[in-house]
Parts: C-alpha cells; sequence; structure tokens
C-alpha cells in the first residue's frame, strides 16, 4: 500500500492550500477533474477550498477519450462519457486533477479537450500520485506523493465515492499483461 | 461493453446494451456540440465517402456535419452528375469507392439490401443511410436519443407511428429500436399502406396495429407522424390527400388525447396541412427540431464507435 486513507485526506488537504497559495485571486481559480477518478478529486478539492476560504470555485469534469492517442493500443472504441464544463474558462486559472501522472498522455489529452472550451489563463496539474516515466515535457504543480515505480508496475488509486474506500496500491509486476 | 460491429446495416439484431451504447456515446456527443469549438479529433486522417444514390439534403448534410466535427474528410458522391447517371452498375462503384480508400462509406440506396452487397465487397465500414422499404437505422436511433430525452426510460411507454407504414423504412427503424428499449408500439394508418400480415393480426412483437387514429392516440406517450409520399395516391392506395388528412392527419385536437405534453416527431421533410397541422409541427410538443440536432450527435456516435480507432488488425 503506498497510501492510506489519512494520507489520501492529508494530500488533498495540503494540495487545497497550495492552490489558493500559487493563484491567491479565488474569483479567477476553476477546478476540472478528468475522468473517471479525477473528478472525485477535483469535487474533494473544491469542498476542502470552500471549507478553508469559504469561497466556491467552479467545478468541471472532462472526458478524454476523443481526444486519446493511444487507442490504437486499445484496439477497439472506448464509450465516451459526457464532459461537464458549465463556466467558460477564458482567463481562469484552470486546475487539471487526475489520480495518477504516468506517462503524461492523458494531461496532453485533456489540454487539448480544455482548450476546445476556450483560453485559459493557465493551467496547472495537480496528481494525488506522480509515478515518473515521463514520453511528454509535462509536469505537476501540485502532488500529493511522489512514487518511484518500474514501468511496469501498475498503480491502483482506489476512492470511497467509487470503490467504497480510500486507498493507493501499488502492484509490482514483472511484465505487463496484455 | 465493448463495441464489435464493423457496419450499420440494420438494427433488426441490435442487442438493448448496443442500442444503449449508442445513445449513450451519443449524450456525450451533444455536449461535443455545444462547445464554443465544435470539433474533437477522432477521425483525423480519415475518410468518410457519402454515397448517396438517392436524393437526400438533411441526411447528408447530417452526416456530414457529424463527420467534419470529428475531423475526417468528407467525399460525396451522388447520383446525379456522377457516373452512376452514366449507367455504372452498383458493383464497378463499389470497386471505385474501395481503390479510392474511404474508411467509411454511408450510402442511402432506392434498393432494399444495396448496403449489404456494398458491405461485403468493400474493406470501408457501411453506415446505412436508408435503403428502399427496408431501413434507415440512423432514423430509428435518433428517434430512441430524442424520445428518451423527452420521456426518460422508455420502458412501458406506448409511441404511436402513423401513416405509410408498408413503404417506411423509418417505421421498421423506429420499430427495430424502439421495442427493445421496453416502449411499446400502436401503428395506424390507411389499411392500404399497412403490411397486410401487420394489419391481420401478424404486427411484430411489441407492436399492435389499431386503424382508429383517435383510439390510438387515447393517452399515448408520444406520436410519430411519417412522410406521406404523394405518389402513393397516383398508386391508387389512397382515394385523396385530403381524405388522408381527414382520417389520419395530426391535428391539435388529435394529438391532445395524448397523455398531457406528449411529445410530437416527424422525420421530415414534412407536408404540412397532409400528415400533420403547421399548428401541430411548430407548437409546444414538436420536437422535429431536436430530432434534427440530435441526428447530427448520432451519427457522431455511430462514426466514433465503427471508426473512432483503427482496429488492431490495420494498425
Amino acid at each position: 500500500m503506498l497510501l492510506g486513507a489519512d494520507d489520501v485526506r492529508r494530500a488533498i488537504s495540503r494540495i487545497a492550500h497550495e492552490i489558493v497559495e500559487r493563484d491567491r485571486d479565488l474569483a479567477k481559480i476553476a477546478i476540472v477533474g478528468i475522468r473517471s477518478r479525477g473528478d472525485v478529486l477535483a469535487a474533494r478539492l473544491r469542498d476542502a477550498i470552500r471549507s478553508n476560504e469559504n469561497a466556491t470555485v467552479p467545478l468541471g469534469s472532462l472526458d478524454i477519450t476523443l481526444y486519446r492517442d493511444d487507442l490504437t493500443r486499445i484496439g477497439y472504441a472506448p464509450i465516451v462519457h459526457e464532459s461537464a464544463l458549465d463556466f467558460s474558462v477564458d482567463d481562469k486559472v484552470v486546475v487539471l486533477v487526475d489520480d495518477v501522472l504516468f506517462t503524461g498522455r492523458t494531461i496532453r489529452a485533456a489540454m487539448d479537450a480544455l482548450v476546445d472550451y476556450g483560453r485559459p489563463r493557465a493551467i496547472r496539474l495537480a496528481v494525488l500520485v506522480d509515478r515518473g516515466h515521463r514520453e511528454l515535457p509535462i509536469r505537476a504543480d501540485f502532488v500529493g506523493k511522489n512514487v518511484p515505480t518500474k514501468p511496469t508496475d501498475d498503480v491502483r488509486v482506489h476512492l470511497t465515492e467509487v470503490d467504497g474506500r480510500d486507498e493507493v496500491e501499488l502492484i509490482a509486476r514483472e511484465r505487463v499483461n496484455a | 461493453m465493448r463495441w464489435s460491429r464493423r457496419h450499420v446495416l440494420d438494427t433488426d439484431d441490435w442487442s438493448k446494451e448496443e442500442i444503449e451504447a449508442v445513445l449513450d456515446t451519443t449524450g456525450a456527443m451533444v455536449e461535443v456540440l455545444s462547445r464554443p469549438v465544435r470539433r474533437a479529433p477522432p477521425l483525423r486522417g480519415r475518410t468518410v465517402v457519402l454515397f448517396f444514390a438517392e436524393s437526400s439534403t438533411r441526411t447528408r448534410v447530417s452526416f456530414e456535419l457529424a463527420a467534419r466535427t470529428l475531423s475526417a474528410d468528407v467525399v460525396n458522391i451522388s447520383a446525379s452528375g456522377s457516373s452512376v447517371e452514366k449507367g455504372e452498375s452498383l458493383y464497378d462503384t463499389v470497386r471505385t469507392l474501395q481503390a479510392l480508400g474511404g474508411d467509411v462509406v454511408v450510402m442511402r440506396h432506392s434498393s432494399s439490401g444495396a448496403p449489404y452487397f456494398v458491405s461485403e465487397r468493400t474493406d470501408a465500414a457501411v453506415i446505412n443511410a436508408g435503403d428502399g422499404w427496408h431501413a434507415h437505422p440512423t432514423q430509428g436511433l435518433l428517434d430512441a436519443y430524442t424520445l428518451r430525452g423527452a420521456l426518460g426510460d422508455l420502458a412501458k411507454k406506448r409511441i404511436v407511428i402513423v401513416g405509410d407504414v408498408t413503404h417506411s423504412r423509418v417505421a421498421r427503424s423506429d420499430i427495430n429500436t424502439l421495442v427493445p428499449l421496453g416502449a411499446t408500439i400502436t401503428l395506424s394508418g390507411p389499411p392500404t399502406l399497412m403490411p397486410s400480415a401487420w394489419r391481420c393480426g401478424q404486427a411484430p412483437p411489441g407492436t399492435t396495429y389499431e386503424p382508429d387514429l383517435d383510439r390510438a392516440l387515447d393517452g399515448a406517450d408520444g406520436v410519430i407522424a411519417l412522410r406521406l409520399q404523394k405518389e402513393r395516391q397516383e398508386g391508387g392506395l389512397l382515394p385523396s390527400l385530403r381524405e388522408y388528412t381527414r382520417v389520419w392527419g395530426l391535428t391539435e385536437a388529435r394529438v391532445s388525447r395524448m397523455r398531457p405534453g406528449a411529445p410530437v416527431m416527424h422525420p421530415g421533410p414534412m407536408n404540412e396541412g397532409v400528415e400533420i397541422d403547421a399548428a401541430v409541427a411548430h407548437g409546444t410538443r414538436s420536437l422535429v427540431e431536436r430530432q434534427v440536432t440530435n441526428g447530427v450527435a448520432v451519427r457522431m456516435a455511430l462514426l466514433y464507435l465503427l471508426v473512432g480507432t483503427p482496429t488492431l488488425e490495420a494498425s
């Protein structure tokens, strides 16, 4: 196990503070989660900011299926889910939220999707776990925990809202299962 | 659910899960269409050939918008002004399409079954955009999506389809799509325009025939009016258009026999004053324009599911 329920709670609370520290103008901040675990974390960050600062920042979610560049490797069309971004991202500091940062391809796709909604003043990235092995020049601004992994390892994030418990586990694998 | 179909020829053998997968994907496409930049990249570098051997503006434009929104290249081949008019056979046209290398062939043809013929002779994915009296699967799916948006879950909902059912590929595809989703269908219209087995107690599962439109509409959850082809009168199947309108036309008084707010739909183009009154066509119950908008999203969903990703063999 990499993170337990308390670790996840502390990480989110810390990142919520860091986000506001970095961009003090709360009226400019928006939180956007990447489906299907990042949107859960994004909602928790929004709640944490609300209780810390007594201010509600806009919350959205992105489904990046249409923007992925690794579909050839999956070989079939995954079902696309609806994105929900009902505020203008123009001139906002958008904090993208995902559970695990790995190759960076998901984030690249999310940024492509995001700019189709407008022109944010800045895009920042918050992740619960950074496991390394980037294939694109992308880094996170806010990290819950940096974890050294092998490329073949599997990092699984469980969140109460979808999985019934908060936990991050590392499953060591010698080879990737096809 | 994992999508596994290569073509969309008819929905008559689709499972409820497959239909729902398309409708759920359609919801995501509606959202894409609402963005400031109405474009997403999954069909980048792909070519969609629109082969319309029977005239159609709306369906063709709808497919073209759908393909372009997903970043595909679009090539149009219509019957008039092409080699089809010069006497080229369907087989030769298919060979040409194959040699041009399109990834998807969207086709409309006046012969029932023509898309099957093409799908067996090309590597492209084939989408049937209407073939003869047989099927118009994207219309059935967009009607299901539109009804689901208005009524929620379609289980136990009763939908009336009124008009020339015999010659209607829309009616067949609506039945094939709505019945698996749990709806029941009441068919209405002149007996001369109803398949004889269907009006003699052998209607397809989930459907019944009720020649009296007023009785069909009583308490219904929605109605779909079919377009009346004016040549049916010349064929002797109708005494006169006026009589058709009097007995089977949708008027304000008739549609108010349905549940309050029950929607009215029409695949277009409408003969206002024949199968539907202008007041009904543009009234508060009318979902006709919503059908057009949803049509683009449904077609995007199918294009994405068929070729949004290269197959493993191709890559």
